[in-house]
């Protein structure tokens, strides 16, 4: 062997660190480290820090963080708002998609004519951008064009109709629900790569036995999809907690009616960029990217701690 | 997959035929559903891209048709090509998207290469810090990331967006990549080796094995950064600088009631990625179902 260092050889401490491994990392190492880790570690440094005049930093210990937590006037309403309505964001996602796409991953992945068709028209939505997709449904839920308005008369809950993007009580839940219309195909998809995948022998002897599928889905399939249940419902915190373009693009920076749709990213881009009301401060902002960065690492961390306690099946 | 035990069950079923019924029920009910779902996944941005042919009064006197001789009307294209510039916009997403996806392609298959095929110190230590990256969102270091393209005086340009693009694009390409490198058989490698080939000329040599993986990485990554609205927005928000996606939510909060002119935007910016995503599904969904049952 030439070059040395296969997977198969021991690494040798005292050779110096081969050219090619080097060459092979050094474009991707530069651009991540440069472009992303330094800039997420750098905003967290930056939380620390406040301008005292013009072009001055100085470091300020927790100063934003307390500000940012005790602030009566704007900050702190805005902050817990904005936590209570990102987690909601979530909830409907959590509560209203994924049950959906298992329902439907579970459908398919029984024999179904058509089921590639049915796959690729559900996901379709996925591909297009948030703020498309969002204004896509602002049009269709518009009072003025009417359409889900025909649709619920013609289901016979025309009372019900309402323009929900406007109501103080309804914006955020019915921007969640365009969001997990949107992404519905994700979770589907996964959740059907799963369920094709789980060998035939493990529930061919329970039909034998005459189980029905009701049984076979909730006795032998639904323990064997536990894993994925989890890393979807991770992936879909992540994705969640983070929502900004459906609502900037529908309900603007200020995320109305009376902040009623405003989350940590709408809440983030506002202190950092500042709007009508607020004040802006990169410094500020950073703290509140920082907030966000402790909740989206302890989402992580009870991830990984529920995961350990939960045996998972190898199959 | 799954042939066998639909034979078993059809089977059971021929000694049973009053199962018959129960199943032809299901099978409706199924069938049903999925169309149900089908339809209000696809008929929301089909009833946009209909009515966007139509003229103002048609739009709404009967939403459900498709347009006729009499009610073909373009107004709300024109309206769109003269009021903004989606021939620029549609260059921008273009230009940094193929960019950005080049080079991810590019490092990303390099790392992985090293990752799965060498083992030097840090190599475990090299996989957590680009895993990194896939829990922590890019947006979150948009403070310090504003400063740092400003200083490298990029403010405003494509090259900010493509770089960011790259960098938050590596992880997940990383990720997928290096699984499928290390399932490249080791003979084909050694086998080059003994003929003298450097380890450039064996990297080279695997390419077009882990194509397929390619493929899904590619069609997975570009869809983010087509869609973005946030790097743009805080990036490169100009209006040369604009790409489809944040051009056509700046034009359509400017032209708010103009409802053929909303139609028209909204038409332009989803149906050329749809007609993309119509003729490649077939490769996307498989590369996502193997790629899910990979991991």
């Amino acid at each position: 062997m030439t070059a040395g260092l296969s997977r198969r050889n021991q690494p040798n401490p005292n050779k110096p660190f081969p050219t090619h491994i080097m060459v092979f990392l050094a474009p991707a190492v530069f651009v991540y480290g440069l472009f992303m880790i330094y800039p997420l570690f750098d905003s967290l440094r930056l939380g620390f820090f406040a301008q005292v005049t013009r072009g001055v930093e100085q470091f300020v210990g927790f100063d934003n963080y307390i500000t940012l937590m005790t602030d009566d006037a704007i900050l702190q309403p805005r902050l817990l708002n904005a936590l209570k309505n990102s987690f909601l964001f979530f909830a409907v996602n959590m509560l209203v998609q994924n049950p959906i796409a298992l329902m439907l991953a579970a459908v398919l992945s029984t024999k179904t004519r058509g089921g590639l068709l049915y796959r690729v028209l559900i996901f379709s939505p996925a591909i297009l951008s948030l703020a498309i997709a969002g204004f896509v449904w602002r049009l269709v839920l518009s009072p003025l064009w009417g359409i889900v308005y025909d649709m619920l008369k013609a289901l016979g809950l025309g009372a019900y109709a309402q323009p929900w993007l406007g109501l103080e009580s309804t914006a955020l839940i019915t921007l969640a629900l365009i969001s997990a219309w949107q992404f519905l195909g994700i979770p589907m998809m996964l959740y059907y790569a799963t369920l094709i995948s789980i060998p035939n022998d493990l529930f061919e002897a329970a039909y034998v036995d005459g189980a029905t599928d009701w049984q076979v889905f909730w006795r032998i399939k639904l323990p064997l999809l536990m894993p994925m249940i989890g890393i979807i419902s991770l992936l879909t915190y992540i994705g969640n907690f983070n929502a900004f373009d459906v609502i900037f693009a529908l309900k603007g920076a200020d995320a109305g009616p009376n902040y009623a749709s405003d989350t940590m990213m709408t809440f983030f881009y506002r202190t950092f960029f500042g709007s009508g009301f607020q004040k802006a401060d990169p410094h500020m902002g950073a703290a509140v990217a920082g907030t966000m960065f402790v909740i989206l690492m302890a989402g992580v961390l009870i991830y990984f701690f529920i995961r350990r306690r939960v045996n998972s099946y190898e199959f | 997959m799954g042939w066998k035990s639909d034979a078993n069950k059809q089977q059971l079923r021929t000694l049973t035929p009053a199962i018959d019924w129960r199943h032809l029920t299901t099978k409706i009910l199924k069938h049903w559903m999925l169309i149900a779902f089908a339809l209000l996944s696809t008929a929301p941005v089909a009833l946009v891209i209909i009515n966007s042919f139509k003229a103002r009064r048609a739009i709404f006197r009967n939403p459900y048709h498709l347009p006729t001789a009499e009610t073909f009307d373009l107004v709300g294209y024109e309206t769109v090509f003269a009021k903004s510039q989606f021939q620029v916009y549609y260059f921008n997403s273009l230009f940094v998207t193929l960019i950005a996806l080049a080079l991810i392609l590019l490092f990303g298959t390099m790392v992985a290469f090293a990752l799965a095929e060498y083992s030097f110190p840090g190599n475990n230590l090299l996989r957590l810090f680009f895993l990194l990256g896939i829990i922590i969102p890019i947006r979150l270091g948009s403070v310090s990331l504003l400063r740092l393209i400003d200083s490298l005086d990029l403010i405003g340009t494509l090259w900010a967006l493509i770089v960011v693009y790259i960098a938050g694009g590596l992880p997940f390409a990383v990720f997928i990549l290096t699984q499928f490198m290390a399932q490249v058989p080791g003979e084909l490698k050694d086998a080059a080796r003994v003929d003298g080939a450097s380890e450039y000329r064996v990297f080279w040599l695997i390419l077009p094995i882990i194509r397929p993986a390619t493929g899904t990485v590619a069609a997975i990554s570009i869809i983010p950064m087509w869609n973005d609205l946030w790097f743009p927005l805080v990036l490169a928000p100009g209006e040369a600088t604009r790409t489809v996606t944040l051009g056509a939510q700046q034009f359509m909060g400017q032209f708010s009631n103009d409802w053929n002119a909303l139609l028209a935007a909204l038409s332009l910016s989803s149906v050329p990625v749809l007609i993309i995503y119509f003729i490649s599904s077939k490769q996307l969904l498989q590369g996502l179902t193997a790629g899910a049952i990979k991991n």
